[in-house]
């Protein structure tokens, strides 16, 4: 054997426990959902996991009462120092059982059992550790001597991070005083079920998280609750546009964070085997399925050929499959729908006179699987240089001079995220300063930490999330 | 499974000593051009460097792909003493440790390589006769190459003459972070010439260099001079070899042999200590150069007691349950 | 009383740094509050519009990457050329709003001070909103505050000059470009305002100011995919809430009307900046 073949490492499953059903936590209990309950899969191999109730108007009702009542009686007066102490619990309690999520979010959401474990579960928790802190410290956040919080947040949240989007709206949520009903997405409710258990283990006071399941009708109801105070999404730009529709003519305050398509600017003078990691992080990372993935790589022309020579080797060596095997890099898409969605965006770039290269290999029979691919002779009028594919779907498109690059770098209708390589300081920073995207990469790409704000510009959205600018969007300001 | 070092493989295709191989035959002209040259070259990201490797210490190496990943690593071990205290019997014991490392079972692989000093050589030489196992001496004044040409010249000589067929040679960092990187290069060729038939390493004393820019600037500069084999440390000094270093290196080989055709070897070399550090090496040339790279040939473990962690680890994959160190000789 | 007969202003658009009629010819007759002519002020329509988002983008680079320090001597320039002309927008507030001579002269004061105000503002937001981020990594991370892009503004319908400044000048400060509707029925302050800012240091375009009716040209404004945020600050109810829906199809960041025309003279704090601000964070590896 001269060949190094990976043995299969398997993640054990043993350690998650699911449950044939599970129904929504409203007041600090599970109920039955009173809507169609629906099933949820795995990905990776289309086995049904459990069935989950489908909350209906009447169940997002109860579930904003009983945060109502909540916000009045508990949560709401309660010392803000003990508020932060719930908080730390239940940080505390998302590592004790990181290895439980991380398994349970694999299974139910696709992503490698490497990433879950090591990106999704640590930055969950460190979210609300960070948050935590916060809670007896908001006269000290900027925003005026004595910030109150909003009342009830009806948040909504998107299938590509479960657990960590769920830590983003809860986490700030609660530090600050507010209640929440959150609605996981339908196809992976199941890590935020388990997180309604650790609720019940930190004794959170009943009605401060209520979790209610359920499709896009169910996410409706709740952004749409005339007692809800403060409406937190993260999703496609099109629901994005339909809920601010929706809330408009209302006192509700509303934050949005939509989708991307995030230009990764390479350099001729950028170190070249680091960019060509952070193509591979920006575009592969999640399978794609990031809102501020580098979808478009814009190399400069002189290292064109060598950047995409070497970002094909390298992908050559990404290990596409089983999701729980620890050695994977890329999992499976999420859904049928996604997978189709994705087809359809490449389907286009091939009509449409780009090239489409994708690495060897075979993909698994049962499931939903895409290879990575990488467009290139891709125009900028191509639809895969503008429409969000959310996938392992790279497009490359070349610059000649630092004007172009940020010019074709802000051509777009989205503003989340950029990248820009560079071992020149000066013109990092002056690219940085021109890029119109709320996050921006200078010699890395995708990183996230609770304490940097995170949030697009135009149409990705707006408010913030994580940092101190994070708070304003669950505070009401005296200034 | 016994490995015999291929004569052939590190066969020298370039030109005439003291030119680089195309297309950089050029680039010695002068120390400025040369100067030039090596700071042309890709910078490297130390933070990205870093996560790359970390992220490819988290793969999950078991069962079958464990033990074979065991036996090449025992495979690629240059079983090393330096010390002031060597004597002909420990090189002598060591020697014996490299033909059959586990005496309990005939299977185990024997080690690529003994290293020691060049005056050991010749006991060395002797204790492996017919083995197949290379004599890898350390010669230049190692580990500090502090002394005259003549005199590390003197010292090459010497040690190929008492039976070396490796030299691990130090080069000049004062040189080198003072930016006499032709100095560098020409004491390299002379080394090489002195060495004859005999396999040149390039200790680059990684943990001197302190930036993986100088790393890949010193990989380059080494390959160019002729170099067999590029070296992270003499092993005398903190850090020695670390998984960012490594990668950084076989990255500079990889480009390399894509630039020339010439295929050049790397050794990272002190700090290895366990099986896992081990694999962990297995996994970044795996997954950065290819399988090309996976062999003695092409990759050597400088170490000493990185071999015994190995055949506890096969002991324990063999058997089934825990080994300890009294089932391991002490050497 | 001088027999002099006076000669009197014509009032017309600001747009990208000139005084056009409106595109579309047409005026309108402004009263006092006793029903009195005034003056004919341009009535702007849908396509000044259009032509005013144009002004304002293209100034949009020039304004938003002047220095802060240059951007706080601009607006500080536009309160002592109004200081200057005090006397006569103390006169068109008096008339327009019905106000004593000293309410509006009051009035007029507190708009020049607040330009003062916003100046001091623009070379501090950054550190007052802005942050380091201490990121578990080798990574050094901040975040500044960005100016969101242009600015739809519909000016205040009741207080003609001290609304209008307290709606302009934050817009301004964040570093954004505008292009404001004035109040319908007290639009001479608006166009005198402008003399001042052309006047100013302000660069062309960086203020565009339309009088007209904020229901016939703000829905343009909330529709059009070149304008990032609107203030609606002068929409009533009902209107209000048909812009905020067409904001939503692009995304567009909205800052709602108070029910009741607020107060203006009272602290605004940074409630008028925040909402035209973006928050940009940027990563770079710590690394030798």
């Amino acid at each position: 054997m001269t060949m190094f073949e990976y043995a299969p490492a398997p993640e054990s499953r043993s350690i998650v426990d699911i449950r044939p059903s599970y129904g929504l936590f409203v007041d600090g209990e599970f109920a039955d959902g009173t809507g169609t309950p629906f099933t949820t899969v795995n990905p990776a191999t289309e086995e049904v996991l459990s069935e989950v109730a489908t909350g209906s108007d009447e169940d997002v009702d109860r579930a904003v009462r009983a945060a109502r009542r909540a916000f009045v009686k508990t949560w709401g007066p309660m010392r803000p120092a003990d508020r932060g102490k719930y908080l730390f619990r239940i940080a505390r309690l998302l590592q004790e059982r990181a290895r439980e999520f991380a398994v349970l979010e694999t299974l139910d959401n696709g992503k490698p059992i490497r990433e879950s474990r090591d990106v999704d579960v640590p930055l969950a928790a460190a979210h609300f550790f960070y948050h935590a802190g916060w809670a007896d410290k908001l006269e000290h956040a900027g925003l005026g001597p004595a910030p109150r919080p909003l009342g009830v947040a009806g948040q909504v949240i998107p299938w590509n991070f479960p657990l960590l989007m769920l830590a983003w709206k809860v986490a700030p949520a609660l530090a600050t005083g507010n209640t929440v009903v959150l609605k996981p997405a339908e196809t992976t409710p199941l890590t935020a079920l388990l997180f309604a258990e650790i609720c019940q283990q930190a004794d959170l006071p009943p009605g401060v998280v209520n979790i209610v399941t359920g499709a896009g009708e169910t996410g409706r109801a709740v952004i749409s609750h005339p007692d809800v105070d403060k409406v937190a999404f993260t999703g496609s730009t099109e629901v994005g546009r339909a809920i601010a529709r929706a809330v408009a003519g209302t006192e509700k305050r509303l934050t949005l964070e939509l989708g991307g398509k995030a230009a990764n600017i390479v350099f001729d003078d950028a170190p070249i085997d680091q960019a060509v990691e952070g193509i591979v992080r920006g575009i592969f990372f999640n399978q794609g399925h990031v809102c501020c993935a580098g979808s478009r790589l814009l190399v400069q022309e002189s290292v064109h050929d060598d950047v995409v020579a070497s970002l094909q080797r390298r992908i050559g060596t990404l290990r596409v499959g089983d999701p729980m095997d620890k050695n994977t890099d890329l999992g499976a898409i999420n859904s049928a729908e996604q997978l189709a969605r994705i087809r359809e965006l490449t389907a286009y770039g091939e009509t449409e006179g780009a090239t489409c290269w994708q690495p060897e290999g075979d993909l698994p029979d049962r499931g939903f699987w895409f290879k990575p691919t990488v467009f290139t002779d891709v125009s900028p009028a191509h639809r895969i240089a503008r429409d969000e594919v959310f996938g392992p779907v790279l497009s490359v498109m070349t610059f000649r001079t630092p004007d172009e690059a940020v010019a074709k770098a802000n051509n777009s209708t989205y503003g989340l995220s950029a990248g820009v390589w560079s071992e020149k300081g000066s013109r990092i920073l002056k690219i940085t300063d021109q890029l119109r995207a709320g996050v921006v990469w200078a010699n890395t790409f995708n990183e996230l930490d609770p304490t940097s704000p995170f949030g697009g510009y135009k149409q990705s959205g707006y408010g913030r999330e994580g940092g101190r600018q994070g708070l304003a969007a669950y505070l009401r300001s005296d200034s | 499974m016994t490995h015999v070092l291929d004569p052939n493989a590190l066969a020298d295709t370039s030109g005439g000593a003291g030119t680089p191989p195309d297309p950089f035959a050029d680039v010695t002209r002068s120390n400025d051009a040369f100067r030039a040259f090596l700071h042309g070259l890709p910078g490297v990201d130390q933070v990205g460097a870093e996560a790359r490797a970390k992220v490819l210490g988290t793969r999950s190496i078991k069962t079958t792909a464990k033990a074979w990943a065991i036996d090449t690593a025992i495979s690629m071990v240059d079983l090393t003493t330096l010390e002031g205290s060597d004597t002909p019997g420990k090189v002598r014991s060591l020697a014996a440790k490299a033909r059959r490392p586990d005496p309990t079972d005939p299977s185990c692989p024997a080690v690529a390589a003994v290293c020691v000093y060049g005056d050991l050589a010749g006991v060395a030489k002797e204790a492996l006769a017919g083995t197949g196992i290379n004599v890898a001496a350390v010669a230049t004044a190692f580990p500090s190459g502090r002394a005259s040409r003549e005199v590390k010249l003197a010292d090459v000589r010497d040690a190929v003459a008492n039976g070396a067929d490796e030299i691990d040679m130090v080069i000049d960092r004062g040189a080198f972070l003072t930016g006499r990187y032709l100095d560098v290069f020409e004491e390299i060729v002379a080394v090489k010439e002195a060495c004859g038939p005999a396999h040149l390493k390039v200790i680059l004393e990684t943990g001197e260099l302190v930036t993986l820019d100088a790393v890949r600037r010193a990989s380059w500069l080494a390959m160019l001079a002729g170099g067999d084999f590029i070296k992270t440390s003499t092993g005398k000094v903190s850090p020695a070899a670390t998984l960012p270093v490594c990668l950084v290196m076989l990255e500079a080989v990889r480009d390399f042999r894509a630039a020339t055709g010439r295929q050049v070897g790397v050794k990272p070399a002190g700090g290895i200590r366990t099986t896992k550090d081990a694999v962990k090496h297995l996994v970044l040339i795996n997954e950065t150069v290819g399988t090309d790279w996976l062999s003695p040939d092409w990759f050597r473990f400088g170490a000493s007691s990185l071999l015994n962690d190995l055949l506890l680890q096969r002991q324990k994959l063999r058997t089934g349950h825990y080994s300890g160190p009294d089932h391991v000789s002490v050497d | 009383m001088s027999d002099r007969l006076t000669v009197r202003k014509t009032y017309k658009l600001y747009l990208g740094g000139a005084f056009p009629r409106s595109e579309s010819g047409r005026t309108y007759e402004v009263h006092d509050t006793k029903g009195h002519f005034l003056a004919n002020a341009a009535w702007a329509s849908r396509k000044d519009g259009r032509d005013a988002v144009v002004a304002a983008r293209g100034a949009f680079g020039k304004w938003s990457g002047a220095t802060a320090y240059n951007r706080g001597q601009v607006l500080y320039r536009v309160a002592e050329v109004m200081e200057g002309r005090a006397a006569q927008f103390t006169e068109e507030v008096a008339a327009g709003e019905g106000l004593s001579t000293a309410k509006a002269r009051a009035a007029v004061d507190a708009a020049i001070d607040r330009w003062v105000w916003y100046a001091g503002w623009t070379d501090k937001l950054a550190a007052v909103l802005g942050s380091t981020n201490p990121v578990a990594g080798p990574y050094f991370g901040f975040s500044v505050p960005e100016p969101t892009g242009v600015v739809a503004v519909l000016a205040p319908q009741r207080s003609s000059l001290l609304g209008l400044v307290s709606v302009l000048a934050p817009v301004l400060a964040a570093g954004n470009t505008a292009v404001v509707v004035s109040s319908k029925e007290r639009p001479l302050p608006a166009i005198t305002l402008g003399e001042v800012l052309a006047t100013s240091d302000v660069p062309g375009g960086v203020v565009n100011l339309l009088t007209g009716d904020a229901a016939e040209i703000g829905p343009w404004l909330a529709e059009h995919a070149d304008v990032d945020a609107i203030d609606l600050a002068g929409a009533p109810a009902p209107l209000a809430m048909e812009l905020e829906r067409s904001a939503a199809g692009t995304i567009k960041r909205v800052l709602r009307a108070p029910a009741e025309e607020p107060d203006w003279s009272a602290d605004p704090g940074l409630s008028r900046l925040r909402p035209f601000l973006e928050t940009k964070s940027v990563w770079h590896p710590i690394g030798v």
